[in-house]
């Protein structure tokens, strides 16, 4: 098959797993205002725990779920015991999730030790597909195909139900939201446990792509944060349109010019901010 | 007695090699100097001009590339530093102008993302960077002729830089500049209302954090005699930080007790447990969430508590 074409269908795979992941980091910082720098963590922690419950059996779409409810969980009790302090202090809330990412990363490296694990791609999704004389391997257009399900999901969540409308209002403005009775309190322990949830799952559904490795966390953590620069935060196009660039970017960029893969990666982000510090889709906030 | 607490102060510091015992110490010593140097190119930006900065590994570590490449380049000693530093400030300029697009948070992550720029090409420009290989240089340099091979020399020439960045931070948070930088952090609307250019302000005060973050990373080049992407890594970048947090922002002697303890834990845990990294994350946890002020403001505070508990109470009378 044409080098291209693989290359291309590599970049819509890891903007597809981008989205997943950047979706809930910007919707946690265009909510909470949190810099959630545990985000890398959660997608490690979420593919670590689905290693472990599939050699205990589980089949692989379960342990997707479970490992992101597991995910969701932890994350929900950071969201309460310790973001819920420092609401405000954003220095503090870069320093706690900065430390706690070291402490994911160091006891996933204690438990799951340093070595690469790969999760076995789903047996019905082996193989290729032929579409239009060109063959795919089928998973990668699966993973293309979940993230496409989650952003209508996403949005049909934000835009089309009662929750949708009060995170949003919570977006806009806080305070009066609070006013007209919005538990925005609780909503934020939502929109936590949802990002925790998507980036775990992420996690796991890249598992057969990406393997699952020590230095995970720290790989995919400025992958979000380009797409978020790029996208804008708390805009969930935003995210989807920064995913597939940044997708592209990142496996064109290796291929072209291997050496400069990052630089490549960032300049766009940094044409950005000079161009349209708010992000190509968010909003310019006071 | 402030005077007789600096003079004691200096008389311990320099003395350091001669009562310490052994080289592994006086080598601490060092470590602890240099990241204290660091940490206070840090704090300008994140405790005086209130930007919190994640990427000054980065300027760090390209110091410290900078200086072996132009080393390994065959130039001499005063190229290197020159040079070095020269590099430095240029790629402090570039990151302010590109960094201070945002403020408060969007200015963390534009940081996290230069530094990891810095990281990239650092491990992956193989051909200039070597790669996760690092670049070794060959010896430390001799100012006026004075060899800086043995751990005791190196530590006198580290103290003698070491003064000299707290005595130029101690006239800085003095100077009016230094209460300009103060000014943008706590108003910056006023400041521009009062006419001053809030932009270049914070500008200045990046380079100056970005000189001394180059000087620390010069002096962790000579330390070594080799750098690696490890020094430029998001965790170096965080370890400066929790130093500044440690210690206590915005404050002269914060940083360098923030660097003290870190080395120092450091040392001592990596001796005993692996796990280094979890000790370090707990650590920063830790002190967010049960001393956000930091050591040395929380322990003065404490300090001043309890003299105002034992003085006779005689203003009463008086």
């Amino acid at each position: 098959m044409n080098l291209w074409v693989v290359l291309a269908v590599n970049s819509i795979t890891l903007g597809g797993l981008l989205f997943l992941l950047s979706a809930g980091f910007s919707l946690i910082f265009g909510l909470m205002k949190i810099p959630n720098l545990t985000h890398g963590s959660f997608f490690m922690l979420g593919a670590y725990l689905a290693t472990s419950l599939i050699a205990q059996g589980f089949d692989f779409w379960t342990a997707a779920i479970a490992g992101g409810l597991l995910v969701a969980v932890f994350g929900g009790i950071v969201e309460r015991l310790i973001l819920r302090r420092l609401i405000g202090a954003e220095l503090a809330q870069v320093l706690v999730t900065l430390g706690l990412s070291f402490m994911i990363a160091d006891v996933c490296l204690m438990v799951w030790t340093g070595d690469p694990i790969r999760i076995a791609t789903p047996s019905a999704l082996r193989g290729v597909t032929t579409v239009a004389g060109l063959r795919f391997p089928t998973y990668r257009l699966a993973i293309a195909l979940i993230a496409v399900v989650f952003a209508v999901a996403l949005w049909a969540l934000l835009d089309r139900t009662r929750l949708g409308a009060m995170i949003r209002a919570g977006v806009d403005d806080p305070a009066m939201a609070r006013v007209v009775g919005i538990r925005v309190s609780r909503l934020f322990t939502v929109v936590f446990c949802l990002g925790a949830w998507l980036a775990g799952f992420a996690g796991v559904i890249g598992g057969p792509i990406l393997s699952v490795y020590p230095g995970l966390d720290q790989e995919m953590l400025p992958l979000a944060l380009v797409v978020v620069i790029l996208g804008g935060s708390g805009s969930l196009l935003g995210s989807l349109v920064g995913s597939f660039v940044v997708g592209f970017l990142y496996n064109f960029g290796q291929a072209m010019f291997p050496e400069l893969a990052y630089v490549v990666l960032f300049l766009p982000m940094l044409v950005v901010l000079v161009v349209r510090p708010q992000g190509l889709f968010g909003r310019q906030t006071a | 007695m402030r005077r007789l607490a600096l003079a004691a102060a200096l008389v311990i510091l320099a003395t350091v090699p001669l009562w310490v015992g052994g080289t592994y110490y006086v080598n601490i010593a060092s470590q602890i100097l240099f990241y204290a140097i660091f940490a206070l190119g840090v704090n300008v930006l994140a405790g005086y001009a209130g930007l919190v900065s994640l990427g000054h590994a980065g300027l760090f570590g390209i110091a410290a590339y900078a200086g072996a490449k132009i080393m390994t380049g065959g130039h001499g000693q005063l190229v290197v530093m020159a040079g070095a530093l020269a590099v430095t400030l240029l790629a402090a300029a570039a990151f302010a102008v590109l960094a201070l697009r945002g403020t408060g948070l969007g200015f963390v992550m534009i940081t996290v993302a230069l530094g990891q720029i810095v990281w990239g090409v650092a491990y992956r420009w193989i051909s200039i960077t070597n790669g996760d290989n690092g670049i070794a240089i060959r010896g430390r340099p001799s100012p006026l002729g004075l060899s800086l091979a043995s751990p005791s020399s190196f530590y006198w020439a580290t103290l003698v830089v070491f003064l000299i960045a707290v005595a130029s931070l101690a006239v800085f948070v003095a100077s009016p500049f230094g209460a300009s930088v103060r000014g943008t952090r706590d108003q910056p609307r006023r400041m521009n209302a009062l006419g001053y250019h809030v932009w270049m302000i914070r500008f200045l005060a990046f380079l100056l954090s970005g000189f001394w973050s180059g000087v620390a990373g010069l002096l962790y080049l000579y330390y070594n005699q080799f750098v690696s992407p490890q020094a430029v890594a998001l965790t170096a970048s965080a370890e400066g930080l929790l130093m500044v947090i440690a210690g206590g922002t915005a404050t002269l002697l914060g940083p360098i007790a923030g660097a003290a303890l870190v080395v120092v834990v450091k040392n001592v845990a990596s001796a005993y447990i692996e796990r280094w990294n979890f000790v370090l994350g707990a650590i920063f946890v830790v002190i967010v969430v049960f001393m956000p002020e930091g050591l040395v403001p929380g322990t003065a505070r404490r300090w001043r508590l309890l003299m105002a508990a034992l003085r006779p109470r005689a203003t009463a009378a008086g």
